[in-house]
């Protein structure tokens, strides 16, 4: 499908003109807003608009660490194929930002579009010569048009999305329907919306028509697919798996899970006739004590969770450690952001891994979940729950920024009414009374995984005494080397156990005989996705393997032992993936490797192809280098 | 070794309380701590109360932090779960505990190292939400198990066992916790079983924090002269404003008291707390004047204990919260999962 060219310059009166790109339904528009000006909610309207019309689009919010003044950008991708990654370049820029201007046009495609408030012009020599440059005095227009200044500056947002649409032929219709959706409720503020959008439209088609290249044309490529933040998935996935007590600590990109977990219990979860809650939510004074109430929940039957970030991580490791050693169930959401320290907390990476699979002093592993999409993070943050009790340890929901805070189209939510939570091994008050012998950290099954009993089960039986330090395998304290090592062998044992019963990676093999493999995992998903494809299209047909969680299944293995060179796609700098699987597995570190992306935004399709072309010698292409030199 | 079994051998007459169980039920492991430590009698005081409170054993969940107090829930209650948590966060994981399951007795043990210095953040949380419980603080201003550093409730200029002055200011748990709105501080010593028994009882017949202070004195590392926590110095300096007797039920009272010599609190579960009183004019319903007296004889030197502040209504976190009654650890997928068809119906919003 070729719906992209860039036209040549025309040759105008005197001087030729910039080339031109065009474009239908396969093009990324770019707002450079400054925070706090009330224009999330017109980008969002944008985006949205264009989805109403069937086509899909990919939003990325580009945002400071800073309520007001600061810049901020959303970038839709409009993707008729359906690309949900990143592109990278900028087709059409609406900057509405002085203090970015020079970087925000330096990021344009040649032949693309910079559309700005020219109220105020802008000097000639701040323009590129090779984009197309087109003014509308929204300040001026919305001055004629409100009188209270807030809304000057709140409609002159909603305004521009009215430029846009008769611009790039959003129909004006859907627009309507999303405002009345929007604002249901509050009616008033429909109309000076509406107005707002309506002046923009007839100004764009009065003096715009035909100035961009760029097109949008109604389609049905979106089907049933729901648009939906990653963060407010995995809440979701919490309210269907069972959770009941939520413990957290704000922090930036993890903040939205809890909050959307309130929304939903709020639906779901009060007590018809009594207006009484199902659920408890604590906002702990830290991430030492959100992890502390959620293994305190965990260790006396309710199944609990936290989300955090990082830093918040780093605070809880000692927990974990405890939660690990004393086999407390606990799910643990992190929404990894660019680090270490404070680092870059509102843009998203991959770098998280270690640190978890890992936390604590000792020696400790944790089961990690590498969602794709709000879709798996639905599916894996119920899955969590389960695993947490079945294998009675924390689990991890590794997702990031990108995932959490990026509405996403993705595939709609299921559920089977006939499912069933694995509460694991809990030896109930009968068994108890039968005569059963009870190990606490006894290995009856073979599984490393040994039964447990909550608190009140039994007024005689089952009771023991939960601790951090060594104890034997019916709980009582121990310093004998044997009962040590008993239990840490044990724990390896229901790591292993772990392997079969974790999401399976999944795998996907070229349009031809590959001539290579890759390995990639988490919100890299999108931009594989069609990498894969740009990559054959070059020559490159690579066998592909999403990796889903921690510990590795013998898929894993078989697929690396299956390739003598597999390429390892992260968001971090240190290839921490490649780390866990040099570690764990044993391959030669030489056959695995590293692409690395790192720099706080989400990875494009473009870097993959450019980082594995370059490295990859394609069976059927030469390089262009070597055959100049022969 | 704590894991040594008690000899089985029970005294034949042992008397048994309405649910047939002798002390001996109410009991746990061999204690571990220095002969004379006062937290063996802090234990045996909290064994002596659930007896006579006729508390199921297992309806109690017993948890703490680290230290030689922390270690205490292994020596009573051997039919109770117990959690020996980390360093200073008990009440983290406590307060999760009852937010899973609000049915239970919660009894929670620290040390003044566990609830002063690294827990006095979790400690403060605690008690800002009322989770109901019994929090007591084995306080003898020493670190026991690493051999004697002062810990944050140690009196300044009060001396080391190896001579050396505290120059840091002490953290009084008790306005602390008035201060942070605690509904039931008492402090007591563990030398008077007489005084701290009652108290215990009170704290769990409490809805919401009931705290504890309990001077406690380390025989190994503070208890010579110059210290402030040592058994000479706190029986010299014990200034108690009143002596409570607990009842169960209001309908239990026998003893009768002239007017003006008792005070009267009924809690919200109906039990009756009757203080006698021992201080002309100490109103344990008023909070500064709580803090004031508590302040005013702390600086002459003298250690004011008993029933200090009381909230007879209490508070509890799963009021704020607003719970079903239910425990939420029993709540099944019918409570807890809205469904397929919720499902169909939000997936349809967000398209």
């Amino acid at each position: 499908m070729d719906t992209r060219t860039v036209t040549p310059g025309s040759a105008g009166a005197g001087a030729r003109g910039p080339a031109r790109i065009s474009a239908v339904n396969d093009f990324v528009v770019k707002f450079a807003n400054v925070n706090g000006s009330g224009s999330a909610s017109a980008n969002e309207l944008f985006a949205r608009s264009i989805l109403r019309m069937g086509v899909p689009v990919s939003p990325r919010n580009i945002f400071p660490s800073n309520i007001q003044g600061l810049p901020t950008w959303y970038e839709v991708r409009v993707t008729e194929a359906g690309h949900l990654g990143r592109r990278g370049g900028v087709d059409l820029m609406v900057a509405m930002n002085p203090q970015t201007w020079d970087r925000d046009l330096k990021e344009m495609e040649p032949g693309g579009y910079l559309m700005y408030d020219s109220t105020r012009p802008m000097a000639a020599s701040k323009f590129r010569d090779d984009i197309n440059v087109i003014g509308v005095p929204l300040t001026r227009i919305a001055a004629t048009k409100f009188v209270d200044p807030k809304e000057r500056q709140l409609l002159k947002n909603i305004m521009y999305v009215g430029v846009l649409s008769a611009m790039l032929g959003i129909d004006p219709e859907v627009i309507a329907t999303l405002l009345g959706e929007q604002y249901k409720g509050k009616d008033k503020l429909i109309k000076p919306n509406l107005d707002a959008f309506m002046t923009g439209l007839h100004y764009g088609r009065e003096h715009l028509e035909d100035v961009v290249g760029l097109q949008i044309r109604s389609s049905d490529k979106v089907g049933n697919r729901i648009f939906v933040e990653g963060n407010a998935a995995t809440a979701l996935g919490c309210v269907y798996g069972g959770a009941t007590v939520c413990a957290w600590y704000p922090i930036t990109p993890s903040t939205s899970v809890a909050e959307a977990f309130q929304r939903y219990c709020s639906r779901y979860r009060v007590d018809r006739s009594t207006g009484r809650n199902k659920f408890a939510i604590v906002q702990a004074e830290d991430e030492l004590a959100s992890i502390g109430m959620v293994i305190g929940a965990g260790w006396n039957g309710a199944r609990a969770f936290t989300a955090t970030s990082g830093p918040g991580v780093s605070l809880m490791t000692e927990f974990i450690g405890l939660a690990y050693f004393a086999e407390i169930p606990a799910v643990i959401i992190d929404v990894q952001r660019g680090g270490p320290s404070t680092g870059m907390p509102t843009r998203t990476q991959q770098s998280d891994l270690i640190a978890c699979a890992y936390a604590s002093h000792g020696d400790t592993k944790h089961v990690l979940l590498f969602p794709e999409d709000p879709h798996e993070c639905f599916e894996f943050a119920a899955k969590a729950l389960d695993l947490a009790e079945r294998l009675q340890t924390p689990i991890f929901l590794m997702t990031d920024l990108d995932i959490g805070m990026n509405h996403r189209l993705c595939a709609p939510f299921e559920w089977d009414d006939a499912r069933v939570y694995d509460r694991g091994k809990v030896m109930t008050a009968e068994e108890l009374e039968s005569g059963r012998d009870f190990g606490r950290y006894l290995d009856v099954d073979g599984d490393g995984i040994p039964f447990r009993t909550l608190p009140g089960a039994h007024a005689t039986r089952g009771a023991y005494f939960t601790r951090g330090s060594t104890r034997d395998a019916y709980a009582r304290y121990s310093e004998a080397g044997s009962d040590y090592v008993y239990n840490m062998e044990r724990l390896l044992q229901k790591f292993d156990t772990a392997k079969a019963i974790v999401p399976q990676p999944l795998t996907r093999s070229p349009s031809r005989k590959a001539n290579g493999a890759v390995l990639y995992y988490g919100s890299t998903a999108p931009a594989m996705d069609e990498a894969l494809g740009l990559l054959e299209l070059q020559g490159v047909h690579l066998d592909s393997m999403r990796i889903r969680a921690f510990p590795f299944s013998a898929a894993v293995e078989d697929f690396i032992a299956g390739h003598e060179r597999v390429f390892v796609v992260e968001q971090n700098r240190d290839a921490q993936m490649r780390t866990l699987l040099v570690n764990e597995l044993g391959v030669d570190p030489a056959r695995l490797v590293p692409i690395l992306h790192y720099d706080g935004t989400p990875i494009t399709a473009r870097f993959i192809v450019k980082a594995i072309a370059d490295r990859a010698k394609p069976s059927n292409v030469r390089s262009l280098k070597s055959g100049k030199a022969a | 070794m704590t894991y040594l079994a008690k000899p089985a051998l029970h005294h034949p007459t042992l008397p048994a309380n309405r649910l047939g169980y002798t002390r001996r039920d109410y009991e746990g492991k061999i204690s571990t701590l220095c002969a004379g430590c006062g937290h063996d009698s802090i234990s045996a005081a909290i064994i002596q109360a659930c007896w006579e409170l006729e508390i199921e054993p297992h309806r109690v969940a017993k948890l703490s932090g680290i230290g030689c107090s922390s270690k205490t829930p292994d020596y009573f209650l051997g039919n109770s779960h117990g959690f020996n948590s980390v360093h200073g966060r008990m009440p983290s994981v406590l307060t999760g505990a009852n937010l899973a399951n609000r049915d239970l007795i919660y009894l929670g043990v620290s040390g003044d190292g566990d609830s002063a210095s690294i827990g006095l953040g979790q400690f403060a949380h605690m008690v800002r939400r009322g989770v109901n419980m019994t929090y007591i603080v084995e306080n003898n201003g020493v670190y026991g198990l690493t051999k004697g550093q002062f810990s944050a409730t140690a009196d300044k200029g009060s001396k080391s066992k190896r001579g050396a002055v505290n120059r840091d200011a002490a953290i009084d748990l008790v306005s602390l916790a008035i201060q942070l709105g605690i509904t039931y501080v008492a402090r007591s010593f563990s030398g008077d079983k007489d005084q701290l028994v009652p108290l215990i009882k009170g704290a769990l017949h409490h809805r919401g924090t009931a705290m504890l202070d309990i001077l406690s004195p380390c025989v190994a590392f503070n208890n010579h002269a110059g210290s402030t926590r040592s058994y000479d110095y706190v029986r010299e300096h014990n200034d108690a404003v009143n002596r409570l007797d607990f009842m169960p039920r209001r309908d239990a009272i026998s003893a009768s008291y002239e007017p003006g010599e008792v005070i009267e609190i009924t809690q919200h579960d109906g039990s009756l707390l009757r203080l006698r009183k021992l201080h002309d004019g100490y109103d344990p319903g008023d909070r500064l004047a709580a803090l004031s007296h508590i302040y005013t004889h702390h600086d002459r030197g003298e250690i004011v204990t008993g029933l200090l502040y009381i909230d007879p209504q209490g508070d509890d976190l799963h009021d704020h919260l607003n719970t079903v009654p239910t425990p939420l650890n029993r709540l099944t997928e019918p409570d807890l999962c809205p469904g397929a068809a919720a499902l169909a119906a939000l997936n349809a919003e967000l398209s």
